[in-house]
């Protein structure tokens, strides 16, 4: 459980709100999305979850991490660091600056496991082959001794999520785990991801800029804009009922197969605000076509619409109706 | 190793041009070498006899092969002056230099290394500034100067080590460190400075590479992510540096070979040149030059044993 979660970066003068509370709850075995452009914090939260955010960030109360029942603000830095890759594993975006280019696979996968479950060399490296097939690697007795070079983008993804799995995590926090990867691998990491984790019953966190991405694999989506959620819903009913106009845009960005050959790609105009001077009011008023007065004077708060635990941050919401 | 096979192939013909090199110095320079072996007071008829003597009169090509000839044999000629054989000379003066440099760079490493993983883990720290400002200082002292104050503190005050002289190894291995460890420890605090920075710049940008995020994410303790994840790939530049170095010191260290009295191969080049002995200086040059490419060799070996990418054609890193 995520609770009023901020990360604040010193940048100069100004700060820049990366996180501004953000609080979502996830259940063993569920996915939850988040969704959203570059640099509207995605990230920053993530590694917020796992205490890798840099040295000079804030992380101001009230927000807190609540992992398992444990509060991970009040623990210790060791203790912090024994649920990392122990009981939260990771998935990195970019498969090839992800792995250590001059240490073999094997070792990267066993090092987890020797570090937090005292595994032996011998039983960390049979345990390593282990996963190498769990995530679907063929001959995987042999490519254990490659070096990551020596493999493919989507084999190096695999080998990435072998070793986030590496403990057995509760939770998996897969970070853009498809962005760095070729179109036709992408599907079958994402496949990979959900049928490991309906097996091992884990959490997962799924983030994306690609509502497309989400459809149908995660439980529950929230989309994210300059560093807030701004809507969240169960998967289903998000894409059934949008209510945000800047889900609707992204959305809308997805290029469909059934559009004209040429049709230019549609984009949300204008670019996500600056994070260190957000405007007053709601921060997607700039670009909102549907902006009124009290868009730009007053920031909206989620609220829920009654409707099956939808939340949405708009003063205009879009009316309810079957989706374009 | 088919790598390391192409890299040796191309050290034998650097080597051969090195000794054409070598041999054309001496050829080329304006006085001839009977002048020195005549002394000043020298007739035309002698100069004549002694250039026959020494085969000056053959061709350039002609004493070329036979010098060379000479040279694989272990043969590098007599001193014009003392009439020694030049190879003797050097093998004598050989052991002192090996060892100097050893230790020098034994204890640059010492000291480059812990100083540069500190820095580059905790940048704009005290620590990483007090080392800086330190390092700066030291480098702009030359090393004899230095060698002079822990003279006169660790040796002449303290009387821990002896000032000057040489201890072979034949006199025990306890008095030859003694009186190798007051030079060693003078270059290597000059030395570990350039060492330290290039270790420390490369480190920094290995530490925000993703996978040192994805170490972190493992939850492995920082001196693990340092050692074992960040040390290895950050090294090109450092081991660049530091076979230069080597190679720099085996001639090179002939201040503090003259101050602290060593029989090195500086001193003797040095002592070569002042008494016009060219063949000494050829030989000397010769093993100078042939070291400088042999540590040159073994440190492109070095990059491959570091990076598996570089064993398997060629990637360069940026």
């Amino acid at each position: 459980m995520v609770d009023r979660l901020s990360v604040h970066l010193p940048c100069g003068e100004s700060i820049v709100r990366a996180v501004d509370e953000v609080s979502f709850t996830l259940e063993r075995g569920q996915t939850l999305a988040l969704v959203g452009e570059s640099g509207c914090g995605k990230s920053m939260l993530c590694r917020a979850i796992m205490g890798l955010v840099p040295g000079r960030a804030l992380l101001p109360a009230p927000g807190r991490i609540v992992f398992a029942g444990q509060d991970l603000g009040a623990l210790e830095a060791g203790e912090r660091a024994g649920l990392c890759g122990g009981r939260i594993g990771m998935v990195l975006q970019d498969p090839l600056s992800a792995l250590n280019p001059v240490m073999k696979i094997g070792r990267q996968i066993a090092e987890p496991m020797r570090h937090h479950l005292g595994m032996t060399r011998v039983q960390a490296r049979q345990r390593s082959i282990e996963l190498l097939r769990a995530v679907g690697i063929a001959q995987a007795a042999t490519r254990i001794d490659c070096y990551p070079h020596q493999l493919s983008g989507g084999m190096r993804q695999r080998v990435v999520i072998a070793i986030a799995l590496a403990c057995e995590p509760q939770l998996l926090i897969a970070d853009e785990p498809t962005t760095a990867l070729d179109v036709t691998v992408q599907a079958e990491i994402l496949d990979l991801l959900a049928d490991l984790q309906q097996e091992r019953s884990m959490a997962m966190i799924l983030v994306s800029h690609n509502l497309g991405v989400v459809a149908g694999r995660a439980h529950e989506t929230a989309v994210m804009y300059a560093g807030r959620i701004v809507e969240q819903a169960p998967t289903g009913e998000l894409f059934a009922r949008m209510r945000m106009r800047y889900t609707r845009a992204l959305f809308d960005a997805i290029p469909r197969l059934d559009d004209p050959a040429q049709a230019t790609l549609t984009a949300i105009d204008g670019q996500s605000p600056d994070l260190a001077a957000l405007p007053d009011g709601c921060s997607f008023a700039p670009r909102c076509a549907h902006a009124e007065a009290r868009c730009t004077g007053e920031a909206p708060t989620l609220v829920s619409d009654g409707h099956a635990r939808h939340r949405h941050a708009c003063w205009f919401p879009c009316a309810v109706g079957p989706t374009a | 190793m088919r790598f390391v096979g192409g890299k040796f192939l191309h050290l034998i013909v650097v080597i051969l041009a090195v000794t054409v090199l070598t041999f054309a110095m001496l050829d080329l320079l304006p006085t001839s070498a009977a002048y020195a072996v005549a002394g000043a007071n020298a007739s035309a008829h002698d100069i004549a006899a002694i250039q026959e003597d020494l085969g000056l009169g053959d061709p350039a090509l002609v004493r070329y092969g036979k010098w060379l000839a000479g040279v694989l044999r272990g043969d590098l000629g007599v001193s014009l002056v003392s009439g020694q054989p030049v190879a003797q000379a050097v093998a004598s003066h050989l052991p002192a230099t090996v060892e100097l440099v050893v230790l020098a760079q034994l204890f640059t490493l010492l000291i480059a290394v812990p100083v540069g993983l500190f820095s580059a883990w905790r940048v704009d720290s005290r620590f990483d500034r007090f080392c800086s400002a330190l390092g700066f200082g030291l480098t702009s002292i030359p090393s004899f100067a230095l060698a002079m104050v822990l003279v006169y503190f660790l040796a002449l005050k303290l009387k821990w080590f002896p000032a000057v002289g040489y201890a072979p190894l034949s006199a025990g291995i306890w008095p030859n460190l003694k009186s190798l460890f007051l030079p060693a420890v003078s270059l290597a605090l000059v030395e570990w400075v350039i060492l330290m920075r290039v270790l420390r710049s490369e480190l920094i940008a290995t530490l925000q590479e993703d996978f040192i995020l994805l170490a972190r994410a493992k939850g492995l303790p920082a001196w693990k992510i340092l050692l074992q994840h960040a040390l290895r790939p950050s090294l090109f530049g450092a081991l660049t540096v530091f076979g230069l170095q080597v190679g720099n010191l085996i001639g090179g260290a002939v201040i503090v070979e003259q101050l602290f009295a060593l029989p090195g191969i500086g001193r003797l080049l040095l002592a070569g040149i002042f008494a016009q002995d060219f063949t000494m200086v050829q030989g000397c040059v010769l093993l100078i030059a042939v070291a400088y490419v042999a540590v040159n060799f073994l440190v492109d070996v070095g990059y491959g044993l570091l990076d598996p990418r570089v064993r398997c054609g060629g990637v360069v890193r940026g």
